[in-house]
């Protein structure tokens, strides 16, 4: 996984809520088995007035000059919401997007940028409206700048860095762009014991070896 | 889990994440020990293939099944191929894949196929106090079986093929509390979609759901696992509902499910997985149900539903304007005007099926509407009737349900999402209005500009027949 420390970059804003990830990458967007391959069908819906022949809808905040480029996506709240498909992640990380700040996320789509290295940052309303309210003066000068060591999101340098949290874990993740699985095989002879245990406890869970 | 570990009375989520920690990785995440992993072509192949990449395998692979439900055509006599070209790709690499890592397939053609949450509890994979993970949202459904259920993504399933395990960030607990009995018209449907309505989209967000009171109770499993299939539509990490006797007598005989001794060891224990009375949930709400109506949705999130007969809310009427744009558009795309029954608008197709609603019962339901009334499809509807499983098909059959449907201008399938979410290509047509017994009416899910009212199978059936949205039922 690629590491995240610190990015700057242009900040598209999206907001509404419920944003969901039918939304952000339709099933019929999904054509191939694959992990890529994702990027133009990225909100597919709105982007374009009509999909299939991928006109652009010019109204649609990511078709307008600033935005076009942009790498953080600001949302309302329980962002990514409704299908598991981790597609949505892998599309907005394929268009060039590395962090999304919104009032909040759906736990599945969270756990999906996490494994992906795009970092999700929850911030209160009153935060991504002041974010919000500053980039609109110029969002092509006026860029976010987001710190993972320190947790702040720096906009306006007359203003005091917006800070946020995350799970210490998940940012050790991201810091260091670990490979969770192996991370967790290095625990296995943990899960061997807790079977040992767990078999005589719970016999009828463990069906015969194939 | 903080001070919990010194409290004697105890949710019953928290007993099953207690009995599944192999070990604690921070103060909110522990590593979970996951009991069945199930996959489907749409994003299991992804995860499997991903394994096979990084050359390894899977850990328990009697624990791991997967079945084609998602991009498989559900047209009577399909094979590979799929409306959408690429279709066949999904599901003969997905075929591929679980034969090279060795686990069970439930493909096309076996007499067992179907919708991985209704298979899932069908043939006994899905128990209760078991963990359960599947890339796929509505995970959640098993929880009406008192399963530790959760959707998760391709990567970490991909974790759970490779070590048996997941790391998880504990959710909080939350119980939604029915008081009062559901009329005779009112389903566990309409239920799960008068919760949304109440607690919002988000409003389960950061909790595992405990569905309990005498309204559940006096569900039926498979309604139970109806209610609990929608909890994803709360944003919740799960909901579940205490095992109790009619659990056991459906898990009873099972293909997968325990046998002779160890069925009495794991019956014993089921009947005693439930929360404590003393038991303190970070969040409760009670919901009382004695005046619950047949819910229909007007607008483009799970959270916009009404009672079948009473108007769509106007912008006027919205708490905030944050909300009042979010009806603005919702009406828009749907083609609904604020102050309008829903009863004003004709409809094109009507959808029985999906995880939430394809089960014996819920055909049952519907086809028992068409008996007694002897109605048949409206003039211009398209309908269809598509069966969760082999199984519940064949059982259908035996019943002469199909008969019922065919007769009355349904369409009868094969088991599949199908129209749930432009499966494989298919869909009902560019812009039409769709009663659907199923889960989402997010813009597009059913297809480009397709306009989704999600209900009851009672509500669709009736509407179906109407040629537009009602649920006047006569008993």
């Amino acid at each position: 996984m690629t590491p995240f420390t610190q990015h700057t970059g242009v900040a598209a804003p999206l907001m509404r809520s419920n944003v969901d990830t039918d939304a952000i990458i339709p099933s019929r967007e999904m054509r191939t088995v694959s992990r890529s391959g994702l990027a133009a069908g990225l909100f597919a819906p709105w982007r374009y007035s009509d999909p299939d022949k991928r006109i652009d809808n010019p109204d649609f905040v990511m078709n307008q000059r600033p935005f076009r480029r942009a790498s953080i996506l600001l949302a309302g709240a329980n962002f990514g919401c409704g299908s598991s498909r981790e597609h949505a992640v892998w599309a907005l990380v394929e268009s060039g997007y590395r962090v999304i700040i919104a009032h909040s996320f759906a736990t599945i789509f969270r756990n999906n940028a996490q494994r992906n290295g795009l970092l999700a940052i929850e911030l209160g309303e009153e935060q991504i409206e002041r974010l919000v309210r500053w980039i609109s003066a110029d969002p092509e000068a006026r860029l976010l700048s987001v710190d993972l060591e320190s947790c702040t999101v720096v906009h306006d340098p007359e203003q005091p860095a917006e800070v946020f949290s995350i799970d210490p874990v998940a940012r050790d993740m991201l810091l260091n762009g670990l490979d969770e699985i192996g991370l967790t095989e290095q625990s296995l002879d943990r899960i061997d014991a807790f079977e040992a245990q767990d078999q005589i406890k719970r016999p009828w869970v463990y069906l015969e070896r194939l | 889990m903080g001070i919990g570990r010194f409290i004697v009375a105890t949710t019953l989520f928290d007993k099953l994440w207690q009995e599944h920690e192999v070990m604690t990785l921070s103060e909110r995440q522990s590593l979970l020990y996951i009991d069945r992993i199930f996959l489907h072509e749409r994003t299991g192949s992804v995860a499997l293939d991903g394994l096979l990449e990084r050359e390894r395998s899977v850990r328990r692979r009697e624990h791991a099944f997967c079945t084609m439900d998602h991009i498989v055509d559900t047209r009577p006599g399909r094979g590979d191929d799929t409306l959408m070209p690429s279709g066949r790709d999904f599901i003969v690499s997905t075929r591929h894949a679980a034969h090279e890592t060795g686990i069970q397939l439930f493909d096309i053609a076996d007499a067992d196929q179907g919708i991985v949450h209704v298979i899932s509890p069908e043939l006994g994979i899905a128990l209760p106090g078991l963990s359960l993970i599947c890339p796929d949202s509505h995970t959640c459904t098993l929880g009406g079986l008192g399963a530790l259920a959760w959707g998760v993504g391709s990567t970490e399933a991909e974790h759970a093929l490779a070590t048996s395990t997941l790391r998880v960030t504990r959710p909080e607990t939350m119980r939604v509390l029915y008081t009062g009995r559901l009329a005779a018209d009112v389903t566990a449907k309409d239920l799960i979609l008068f919760t949304i309505r109440e607690l919002s989209a988000g409003g389960g967000a950061g909790y595992a759901i405990e569905f309990a009171g005498p309204a559940v109770e006096s569900l039926s499993v498979e309604a139970r696992l109806t209610l609990c299939n929608m909890a994803t539509e709360l944003s919740a990490f799960t909901g579940i509902i205490a095992p109790d006797q009619k659990v056991m007598e459906y898990c009873s005989g099972r293909p997968y499910a325990p046998k002779d001794a160890l069925w009495d060891g794991a019956s014993r224990y089921w009947q005693s997985l439930r929360s404590d009375e003393a038991a303190v949930f970070d969040c409760e709400r009670v919901i009382n149900v004695s005046s619950l109506q047949p819910q229909l949705s007007w607008g483009t999130s799970p959270q916009h539903c009404i009672d079948w007969n009473a108007t769509v809310p106007k912008l006027s009427d919205a708490h905030d304007a944050d909300q009042a744009a979010a009806w603005e558009r919702a009406q828009m795309y749907m083609g609904v005007k604020g102050g309008s029954p829903l009863s004003d608008y004709p409809i094109d197709a009507a959808f029985i099926g999906s995880c939430t609603n394809s089960r014996l019962s819920d055909l049952r339901a519907a086809a028992d509407y068409l008996r007694r009334t002897g109605a048949r499809v409206a003039k211009g509807v398209k309908a269809l009737c598509v069966p969760g499983s082999g199984q519940v098909k064949r059982a259908a059959e035996a019943e002469g349900l199909h008969d019922v449907f065919l007769n009355a201008g349904f369409e009868w399938r094969e088991p599949g999402c199908s129209m749930c979410f432009f499966a494989g290509g298919e869909s009902f047509g560019d812009g039409v209005r769709v009663v659907s017994t199923t889960n989402r009416n997010f813009e597009g899910r059913q297809g480009l500009r397709v306009k989704t009212h999600i209900a009851s199978p009672l509500t669709t059936v009736a509407s179906a027949c109407a040629g537009y949205l009602t649920a006047d039922t006569p008993l």
